[in-house]
């Protein structure tokens, strides 16, 4: 086992572990080919810490004397120390960690080697299908076909074998269009608006290049989704000038003249290194113990952190807006229509739509608009705040969109099914997980992986009822209605349960989320039983009746 | 004013139309609208400034802005009739006698026992002896009956035993206004306490005997502790500059076993600017997060917020962890001192968290120790340099704490909006003059209503869901974060921003709690009722048919009361934020013509009423949830528009 040959030291007794809030803990540190686990010996109060050590995101050591002391950061953001006696040992166990936090190779991967414990009553895999999705679709209207253009991922090596496009289009037209548009993401349905038949749909950019370049088929396609006489909006993330950029480099937006029924309009979404050295700032301005208020809320505001949820807020009301407001059509996208793009769409979605404020919707939001839509997770989110290495792909796009989520959650804390805590499960399984929902990079090396065999996905283990309870909402009352945010920097605020996580004592919040639960609870009980003496009463009294009337 | 325009500040294209009035007493607003006839009423006691903008096309601007955070901009079509209206706010927003303020003529229909009863609702004697006063150590004492010492004292002050009326002088003699060190609160487990006092005149050298007399009294009354904490809550700087003016602070090599301590807070001329700058930041149209975000650190609001905190935890700390007794002042002893003593007798004594003790804790450290309200919060015309939002602070950080804590407050967040209302209402007689010896000579108590009995009666409103007097967060001293902790100082939108209810959120948590505890009440109250005649009914099978029908009675009830609940499910203001949505969001777009296209697009839209059928959906409905109270926090707050006083003075 390759595991063995780069743990030399698999196990140190009397370390002491450090985490902020605890006192500090002395007991034996273990590692395999997964996992770092310290377990106190302490016979009273036993404590065991287990962590994967693809949730590794840096390393840190140094010496006193002969005592080691190894720092490490996570990606889930947690920090904790570790001091280990002996400079071996600890030579030893700190590049141990290093190594296998690092390993190149996916199959390498804990989800390749976790059995799960737990029986599998539904298989998550198989939970959200395209299928599924495209029957509940033809439900309310037939304008609309699956298409298997992508079957072998032949036509567009991002996309999922299957996708929903205009009936009126066939599969050789869109061939035309995947050459028309950047990475060959043609443009297909996101999301179908029942209450006025209106259409939000996510493509790239077209590759109009300098000399304006023009695809009928395109054109043809997205006009398919208007109904006569109306307009659509074209919501490209990038400014004007970012778009008028892209052009030099054979990429673009669609001109005026050539899409004369729509309407562009340029929202500002920032990508890739700028969005990771934001989240860099604003995780480090967290940490930062200085007790002066100045220096906090200057590190914040310069992190831009909340500047970008914002943007990428607004841009999604904005679609939401067009398609219930305006009863206009939406073409999303930005250059490669597998980052901003997907933020927009889903947001405008659980704006829009009440089933993806649900537990299952919002899985199957996820699925559809970030699994199967190409996001590369694997890119994005192999490193997270602490990493030093300048890798240019990584960007914490996903987290950006949860944590709009939460932004709209906190708005609207009754028209929820989940609560925050769903949400930061998704985080931490987004960057290190024992499942293998999120590895690769879009469905084409899903498959080629084979992940549906090998590994456990992530919704098996979700939901069963055991977990569900955590992750439910208890303030939820199904709200049937569009919900708008607002986006005014008054309202929005920083996500503490991610990012003061492990910088604050949760005490007293956790205290009164119990207390919310309890009263809720209580509530509950009380009607069940008032139900059930009232049905006693009526029993009783039908018996005399029938007595009465013997 | 007929035809007058009421601005919606976030959107310019909503606006109301309708007729303006001027009472005695308010501004009113009445929308034209057919079914609602919404209207807006304004005390004159709230407006902070009145602006007369430059006449455009449409009419004449007029910009109200309130000392609760509220900002009215009315267009008038009329040049004329908006000057008389500026000229006649101008005057009727600063009155220059008591008498002309809102309290003498506001009646809620009480009689005379009612309104005795309402104003010994709060009673400081009895506060005292809760605090297990007079005792060994301490007793009252009447040195100051008709204010012959300290004219801004109360007539009862609490003091230590060993104390004689000589040292009492002598000390008074020695401190700022005479404001003499005095008990503000006393812990009852391990006898230390909190005293308060102005600064002392020593200048650079002078000392008073009996004052080391006074501070080693109060030292000794605490016999668990060898020292006594004098706590100056002002930068050193500012206390070293008073040296000069013959004021300053103690020396602690002229009193025995004293720690001295200097907790910057800054004076209230720095706050009043601070609060100025914060409320700018706050007005701004469609700010960018980086805009919000540097005014925010720019104003530095919530860095005096946290040096009032973190001096109310030193002295929480020095109390309730040291055992040591502290005595406190700044310059006179009635700003800095009563926000830092009132923080921490709220972390230390769980009784001041709830709705009662919190009464309670404000009659104490504020109006009986002469904060002067009337100065501070402008309620007659006054020099503009003495206002500063000094309880304001104290009531923000308490505030801050209920983030903190969310379990360890009887009382929510409206309780605190309501209180910070009718300081500059007003309305109620607590708040009104300087001090004790002012109200007594206008005969408040005989001649105005306490508000206390007021939020009393409306308890209901103010009650937090989560708060459990069985709770461990209720029962002992808060101890909030004092390392890094800059994160858990927020901005209190619900406080600067309240009166844009589109910024806050869409669905409140408490009011969502509050219905279901009460419809939990009346479950329980229902499932004793069946209990009982399920007994009944095995009893006794004789009686079936009286039961019966009484049943069916009470069933009747209680399906009214259910469907009462879901009527209430009322929409409430949405439409702020709805029809400024399209507005705003475009207009952020980079490109000016992308924002005009839209709004183009939206006049040219089939659908001639878009903002008409806007309230419908949107999230409106569930919005209050299951609010009892209907959601809106306005009505009990102007429950001062009684119908009495109907004598509308249109203009």
């Amino acid at each position: 086992m390759e595991f063995a040959e780069l743990i030399k030291t698999p196990r140190a007794d009397n370390v002491v572990l450090h985490r902020p809030f605890y006192l500090a803990v002395e007991g034996t540190l273990c590692l395999t080919g997964h996992h770092l686990i310290f377990s106190s010996r302490r016979q009273d109060n036993a404590e065991e810490l287990w962590l994967l050590h693809s949730n590794i995101d840096s390393i840190e050591k140094r010496f006193v004397g002969s005592l080691g002391t190894i720092v490490i950061k996570c990606k889930d953001l947690r920090i904790i120390q570790l001091d280990i006696p002996g400079m071996e040992e600890c030579l030893n166990i700190a590049s141990s960690i290093e190594a296998l936090s690092t390993l190149d190779s996916v199959t390498l991967m804990y989800p390749f080697f976790y059995r799960p414990m737990f029986e599998i009553i539904e298989d998550g895999w198989r939970s959200f299908l395209p299928d599924q999705e495209f029957e509940l679709l033809s439900s309310v209207t037939d304008e609309w076909r699956l298409s298997c253009i992508n079957k072998e991922f032949s036509v567009c090596p991002s996309y999922p074998p299957v996708v929903i496009v205009p009936k009126s289009v066939d599969d050789e037209a869109l061939r035309k269009v995947a050459m028309f548009r950047h990475g060959s993401r043609f443009p297909v349905l996101s999301y179908y608006h029942k209450k006025n038949g209106m259409v939000m749909m996510r493509s790239s950019q077209p590759l109009t290049g300098t000399n304006g370049r023009r695809c009928k088929e395109d054109e043809k396609l997205i006009n398919a989704t208007l109904r006569p006489g109306k307009r659509g909006y074209i919501i490209d993330t990038r400014s004007l000038n970012v778009a008028q950029q892209a052009r030099a480099k054979g990429g673009g937006f669609e001109q005026e003249a050539h899409y004369p029924q729509w309407r562009r309009i340029h929202k500002c979404i920032e990508r890739f290194n700028i969005l990771q050295e934001s989240l860099i700032k604003l995780v480090e301005a967290c940490n930062d113990q200085s007790h002066n208020m100045d220096r906090w809320l200057s590190k914040l505001e310069a992190s831009n952190w909340l500047t970008h949820i914002k943007e990428i807020l607004t841009a999604a009301c904005l679609a939401a807006q067009c398609i219930d407001r305006e009863g206009a059509s939406v073409l999303v996208h930005g250059t490669e229509g597998t980052d901003s793009t997907l933020q927009v769409t889903s947001l405008a979605q659980i704006i829009l739509d009440p089933r993806c404020r649900t537990i299952r919707g919002f899985e199957s939001l996820v699925v559809r608009e970030w699994l199967q839509a190409g996001h590369p997770f694997q890119q994005r989110c192999a490193q997270s705040a602490y990493s030093n290495s300048k890798q240019k792909w990584e960007a914490p796009v996903f987290l950006l969109f949860l944590d709009c989520v939460w932004q709209i959650l906190r708005q609207f804390p009754c028209s929820f099914e989940f609560n925050e805590q769903f949400l930061i499960m998704l985080f931490e399984h987004a960057y290190a997980s024992q499942f293998g929902t999120f590895l690769g990079n879009n469905e084409n090396e899903r498959s080629k992986l084979k992940l549906v065999q090998k590994t456990m996905s992530l919704w098996s283990w979700v939901n069963r009822s055991e977990e569900l309870s955590k992750f439910q909402n208890p303030l939820f009352e199904a709200n049937s209605l569009v919900i708008w945010p607002s986006v005014a920097p008054q309202s929005l605020q920083l996500w503490e349960g991610v990012f003061l996580r492990w910088n604050r004592p949760s005490k007293f919040l956790d205290e009164a989320h119990e207390e919310m639960i309890n009263i809720i609870k209580y509530n509950k009980e009380l009607q069940a039983k008032v139900n059930a003496l009232r049905r006693q009463l009526a029993e009783m009294e039908t018996d005399d009746r029938m007595q009465e009337n013997l | 004013v007929e035809n007058v325009r009421l601005l919606d500040r976030l959107s310019s294209r909503k606006a109301a139309l309708g007729t303006l009035y001027l009472t005695a007493t308010h501004v009113i607003f009445v929308e034209n609208g057919s079914e609602t006839r919404k209207e807006t009423w304004v005390l004159h006691s709230q407006i902070s400034s009145i602006e007369k903008q430059a006449t455009t096309a449409t009419g004449c601007p007029l910009l109200i802005r309130c000392k609760n955070f509220q900002v009215i901009q009315l267009v008038i079509p009329q040049e004329r009739d908006c000057h008389d209206v500026y000229i006649s706010l101008i005057r009727l927003a600063r009155p220059v006698k008591y008498e002309e303020l809102y309290c003498f003529s506001f009646n809620p229909k009480l009689d005379k026992e009612e309104r005795e009863q309402g104003w010994k609702l709060v009673d400081l004697n009895e506060e005292y002896n809760r605090m297990g006063i007079p005792n060994n150590y301490w007793q009252i004492s009447d040195v100051n009956r008709d204010y012959g010492v300290c004219d801004s004292y109360p007539t009862e002050v609490y003091l230590p035993k060993s104390v004689t009326a000589h040292i009492i002088v002598g000390s008074s003699k020695f401190r700022s206004r005479r404001r003499f060190p005095a008990l503000s609160y006393y812990c009852k487990d391990n006898n230390a306490s909190i005293c308060r006092s102005s600064q002392p005149l020593s200048g650079f050298s002078a000392r008073c005997l009996e004052d080391e007399q006074m501070l080693q009294a109060i030292r000794k009354a605490n016999p668990g502790s060898d020292f006594l904490y004098v706590v100056d809550t002002r930068p050193k700087l500012n206390a070293m500059a008073n040296r000069a003016a013959g004021k300053g602070y103690e020396n602690e090599d002229n009193y025995s076993n004293i720690k001295f301590q200097f907790i910057g807070i800054e004076n209230i001329h720095v706050m009043r600017n601070s609060l100025q700058k914060m409320l700018e930041v706050c007005e701004l149209k469609s700010p960018s997060m980086s805009d919000f975000l540097w005014g925010l650190e720019n104003s530095g609001w919530l860095k005096h917020i946290k040096a009032i905190m973190d001096a109310g935890i030193f002295i929480a700390k020095a109390v309730a962890e040291e055992g040591v007794s502290v005595l406190v002042h700044c310059s006179d002893g009635w700003d800095r001192t009563a926000q830092v003593c009132s923080v921490a007798s709220l972390l230390l004594d769980p009784y001041y968290r709830t709705m009662k003790g919190f009464m309670v804790l404000i009659e104490k450290d504020w109006v009986s120790f002469g904060h002067k309200f009337n100065h501070r919060y402008g309620n007659l015309d006054g020099d503009p340099k003495e206002i500063s939002p000094v309880i304001d602070q104290f009531i923000e950080c308490v505030w801050q704490l209920m983030e903190q804590f969310p379990c360890a407050f009887e009382f929510n967040e409206r309780f605190l909006i309501h209180i910070q209302h009718h300081v500059y209402s007003c309305q109620f007689g607590n708040f009104l003059c300087n001090s004790q010896k002012e109200r007594r000579e206008l005969k408040i108590q005989e001649r105005t209503y306490s508000l206390w009995a007021h939020l009393w009666k409306n308890r209901a409103d103010y009650l937090n869901p989560l708060y459990r007097s069985d709770h461990s967060q209720t029962q002992a001293t808060l101890r909030p974060q004092m390392a890094p902790c800059n994160f858990l100082y927020k901005f209190w939108s619900g406080m600067y921003n309240r009166f844009e209810k589109g910024l806050h959120p869409r669905q409140s948590v408490t009011d969502y709690l509050m219905a279901v505890k009460e419809e939990t009440q009346q479950l329980e109250e229902e499932l004793e009722v069946l209990g009982e005649r399920l007994a009944n009914l095995q009893k006794s099978k004789l009686n079936y048919n009286k039961v019966k029908s009484k049943q069916q009675d009470r069933s009747k009830q209680l399906g009214l009361s259910m469907s009462n609940n879901s009527l209430a499910n009322t929409p409430q203001e949405y439409s702020n934020d709805l029809k400024s949505f399209p507005s705003r969001t475009p207009s952020q777009g980079d490109e000016e013509d992308s924002a005009l296209i839209l709004t183009q697009d939206n006049l040219k839209s089939s659908d001639p009423d878009l903002s008409a059928n806007s309230d419908q959906e949107s999230g409106v409905e569930d919005l209050s949830c299951r609010s009892p109270s209907g959601g809106g926090c306005l009505p009990s707050e102007d429950s001062g528009k009684d119908s009495d006083e109907a004598a509308f003075l249109a203009v």
